[in-house]
């Protein structure tokens, strides 16, 4: 009965069909629920006579029968369907979005625009190298933009996403060892780490040793002293880790890392606290990965596309992902000659798509404007946590940089847990914090508010904050059940996992 | 940025401190003296337009030529309807969707994105995408590797495209114990050669590894390969960079794969320079577990609607920490999206009837080519692009390009034994009138 979830009216006097069946239909159907025999959505161009068919000219036995299940829609249909979709969705262009360690700043609309340029989306990646040299300009701009942003020598902009950025590193700190004809085992990361460092240690084949923090929440040097070996090929540190705090004795770390030989992998997810403000490069890392989706403002389009360039000093270079862009005479080209690379990570040269929007923002904000957003993003995340002090204090004594970890005494005095507030939030139009992380800090509310929201807003979240606070002492029931306003109320995602549906299928025939 | 200096004066006072700088105090002062950034002043959105647009000017290839360029990205039309659904700053400024409340958007779209991919590759279960087509690839042998950890090795059909094998390579670097060995490819037919295949099918291979069609172009028979590997107790891996092409050859899963992976580029997403594009991978539910990636899932809300999150995600990072399946966060959502606004476009027939298009205008180019004398390389099945024999590609390329004609790809670059060897590519973007020329060209120098 694929008309019931068409007008959202229908009452229930109609028989669900067996895929509704227990389950009724939500706010929008499904794009193959909308479906009617025969419809179609686009025109090809009509076919000439003497065009032979697909069958004719490969064999009937080299093709398919048909693609069972398939939509068949009209455009105004699909794009209806999807408009619709669009509006059940958070966004940072229409809601506050302070996740913690996500940096969800405002994404400048012009450089969407600016990527769609007919010169740079309808670049085919194989075009001979004289022909692209205002795309290869932008790389080699972008990659020294970076390296001044960083401190560091060299950059490449060939990893697709942070993650895939830090396998990168790791695979070269990898290379760089055994080329000097040692193998080490080992990587350290800190007990703050997010989940992706030590995923990555284990995808580049290294076995991760535990840092602890100390109580304050810093890693201290002597720590570091103990752990490393000759069997450690690197640490990887986020800075400022996740408590949003600077680790204070990071040179004093680089310098013992490198004294056994090791080296310290800067994970720079938290880079939007450090533009202008301390250079990796600096405080001793021997390699940085960038989020461009995050200090540079593309947009996180629903968990990608995004890029994750890595940054390097000199020792490393010749281990970066190929291809390499290089300069002569002839203009820039790309080149894959290099004996000590790690190799690959992806097809073609990187996200260039992306690479162009970030290109923009930094040419928009310049060197000055880039410093300012990171001292905003500062001040911001200390207003919030100021303000919030009383009801949700911070999980460290210490000064944060741009977010901050609180926590709170709910659950203990009225048993309301951290994922009830973050619920109850949505209700108030406000996405919520990344919660329960770190794993450090039982119930940790991770708070990111970014230079691109005002004074208002963060004013109307502290509001919402308190109100929430309240509510869960004095009618913490409401708290339980947020959200209510939504189009749709607590999802069970236990239920998701145990019983797991991924995708429809067509109902049988009555 | 919003704030006035009011603004800053008001939230430095609630804060006890004077000035900005007061709240960086704390980093030490050698970092913060060397920090300023030496790049130049901020400027105006109509500078920032000036200079960007400026660089897409000297790009000019982009525009003006008539181009038969393919080989893993394809030339073809985007309807405005998936720009427009894409454009929507509610999909695009979203995040990861971790609040399903908030993110049923995101979700059921993802879960459409999934359904598709099933449906397209004849497979059980897809997960929300993959970065590309390559980093798919080598994210599948990882994961037949965990699904046989006891077996070493594995087996890359040489007609897989040069940057899938270089990236399978890179990947596999710091596995202990893996043995890559190429299979090669058919001189006659340019496909992988079974024969050779059959040899190392033993209790040591762990998969296989083949283009669907591969990267010369020719749609290999992919269901042989697969016996074979089964044969041996193996997993039969396909990649198919040009997705049009599953609209109308048979589907992985028909042919007996094991884990259907490719690059999706071709459903609605811009060349872009060869990115962003998305990877996807589809393959059978009993091999679920060990499957990387998102995965969105069905499940209903407390008042018991239909509902969406995402599931299964003790698989992942954020969980399983360095015992997770992969170290993968994100997928290529916004491109997934466009792929699912793209196929659910074209439809049931539209998409077959591309296909049929493509494959038609292919086979008449090579038709018009082979009327001037030109051959084709390999004599196997072709989809929409086919090999060249050529004594000197290279001049041939040269010689088209004066005629604003880009002709294809020379492969030798790539396949030193193939220094004969040009790849052309035909789309519907491509025209019937294109073809006299470019035999013209290429006979010039022939």
């Amino acid at each position: 009965m694929a008309s019931a979830g068409r007008i959202r009216t229908i009452a229930s006097d109609e028989t669900p069909s067996a895929q509704e069946r227990n389950e009724p239909v939500s706010g929008v159907p499904l794009i193959f629920e909308l479906s009617s025999e025969g419809r179609r959505g686009t025109d090809q161009s009509p076919r000439a006579a003497g065009d032979r068919s697909g069958a004719e000219l490969l064999g009937a036995e080299l093709c398919r029968e048909d693609l069972p299940g398939f939509p068949e829609l009209s455009e105004p249909q699909v794009l209806r369907h999807f408009l619709r979709l669009s509006q059940l969705n958070f966004a940072q262009a229409l809601q506050f979005y302070p996740l913690g360690s996500c940096t969800m700043k405002y994404n400048p609309v012009v450089n969407d625009e600016l990527a769609s340029l007919a010169g740079l989306a309808g670049l085919h990646p194989a075009m001979p190298a004289h022909l692209a040299q205002g795309a290869l300009e932008l790389i080699a701009r972008m990659e020294a933009a970076l390296a001044e942003i960083t401190g560091m020598d060299a950059v490449s902009l060939h990893p697709a996403a942070g993650a895939q950025g830090e396998l990168t590193g790791l695979l070269m700190v990898r290379a760089y060892h055994r080329k000097r004809g040692e193998v080490r085992h080992k990587v350290i990361i800190p007990d703050t780490a997010h989940g992706t460092n030590p995923a990555s240690c284990t995808l580049a084949g290294f076995e991760v040793i535990v840092a602890k923090s100390n109580r304050r929440g810093y890693l201290e040097a002597a720590e570091v002293r103990r752990l490393v070996s000759d069997d450690v090929a690197a640490m990887m540190v986020t800075n400022p880790n996740t408590l949003g705090i600077f680790e204070q004795e990071i040179q004093e770390i680089a310098a013992a890392l490198h004294e056994r030989g090791a080296m310290l992998y800067l994970d720079g997810a938290n880079m939007n606290a450090l533009l202008g403000v301390a250079k990796p490069g600096h405080m001793g890392a021997d390699i940085v990965q960038l989020n461009l989706h995050k200090s540079f403002s593309t947009p996180h389009g629903g968990g990608g596309p995004g890029a994750g360039p890595v940054a390097v000093r000199k020792h490393l270079e010749p281990y970066l992902p190929l291809p390499r862009l290089t300069h002569s005479s002839a203009g820039y080209e790309f080149d894959s000659e290099r004996p000590d690379s790690i190799g690959r990570m992806r097809a073609y040269h990187n996200n260039f798509g992306m690479i162009v929007r970030a290109y923009a923002y930094i040419l928009a904000l310049g060197g000055d404007g880039l410093g300012m957003a990171s001292r905003l993003a500062i001040l911001g995340a200390n207003y919030v946590r100021t303000r919030l002090q009383p009801h949700f204090p911070s999980a460290t004594g210490e000064p944060s940089m741009h977010e901050c970890v609180l926590s709170h005494d709910l659950e203990k005095r009225a048993g309301v847990s951290t994922l009830e507030i973050a619920k109850r939030l949505l209700d108030f139009g406000i996405h919520p914090p990344t919660i329960y992380f770190p794993l450090v800090v039982p119930g940790a509310l991770m708070i990111e508010p970014t230079e691109t929201e005002s004074k208002e807003i963060l004013d109307s979240f502290v509001e919402a904050m308190e109100r929430i606070y309240d509510e869960a002492l004095n009618d913490p029931e409401r708290v339980k059940n947020a959200p209510q306003t939504l189009p749709v109320s607590r999802v069970d995602e236990a239920l998701a996992a145990r019983r797991p549906i991924l995708r429809w299928e067509k109902p049988p025939l009555p | 940025m919003p704030h006035t200096d009011g603004d800053v004066a008001a939230m430095l006072e609630t804060i006890g401190a004077k000035h900005l700088d007061d709240l960086i105090a704390h980093v030490p002062a050698n970092l913060r003296a060397s920090a300023a950034i030496d790049l130049e002043r901020g400027c105006s959105e109509a500078d920032v337009v000036r200079e960007i647009s400026a660089l897409a000017d000297r790009n000019t290839g982009a525009s003006g030529f008539v181009s038969f360029l393919g080989g893993g990205y394809y030339r073809h039309y985007v309807p405005a309807a998936v720009r427009a659904v894409i454009a929507r700053a509610e999909f695009a400024t979203s995040y990861t969707p971790y609040q399903a409340e908030a993110s049923q958007g995101t979700t059921q779209a993802i879960f459409e994105f999934q359904t598709l991919i099933t449906q397209l590759s004849a497979m059980e279960v897809a997960n929300a995408s993959m970065y590309d087509g390559a980093s798919a690839a080598a994210e599948a042998v990882l994961m037949a590797r965990r699904l046989m950890p006891k077996r070493h090795v594995v087996a890359l059909s040489r007609a897989l495209w040069p940057d899938y094998r270089a990236t399978i390579r890179t990947y596999l670097s710091a596995q202990h114990g893996i043995e890559i060995v190429e299979v090669p490819f058919d001189d006659v037919t340019g496909a992988t050669d079974i024969a050779a295949l059959d040899r190392i099918a033993n209790e040591r291979l762990l998969c296989t590894v083949t283009g669907y069609p591969n990267a010369l172009g020719i749609i290999e028979p992919l269901g042989s390969i697969a016996e074979t590997a089964h044969r041996a107790g193996a997993l039969a891996i396909s990649a198919t960079a040009e997705g049009i092409a599953l609209g109308l050859i048979r589907a992985p899963g028909e042919l007996g794969v094991d884990i259907a992976v490719g690059e999706g580029q071709s459903f609605g997403l811009p060349l872009q320079f060869g990115g962003p594009g998305v990877g996807f991978m589809a393959s059978r539910t009993t091999h679920l577990r060990q499957m990387p990636g998102r995965l969105v899932g069905q499940t209903r809300d407390r008042d018991g609607r239909r509902a969406f999150c995402l599931t299964l995600n003790t698989r992942e990072q954020h969980i399983r920490r360095e015992r997770a399946t992969s170290n993968i966060c994100t997928n290529h959502s916004l491109c997934a999206l466009a792929a699912t606004v793209y196929l659910s476009l074209m439809g049931r027939s539209g998409l077959r009837e591309l296909a049929e298009r493509n494959v038609e205008l292919a086979h008449r180019a090579a038709d018009v080519l082979e009327a001037s004398g030109i051959k084709r390389r390999f004599s196997g099945p072709f989809f929409n692009e086919f090999t060249l024999k050529l004594a000197n590609p290279m001049a041939a390329l040269e010689a088209a390009e004066r005629r604003q004609i880009l002709a294809g790809i020379a492969l030798a670059p790539d396949y030193p034994e193939l220094s004969d060897a040009l790849l052309v590519s035909v789309t519907e973007m491509n025209r019937g009138d294109e073809f006299g020329p470019l035999a013209a060209a290429i006979a010039e120098v022939r």
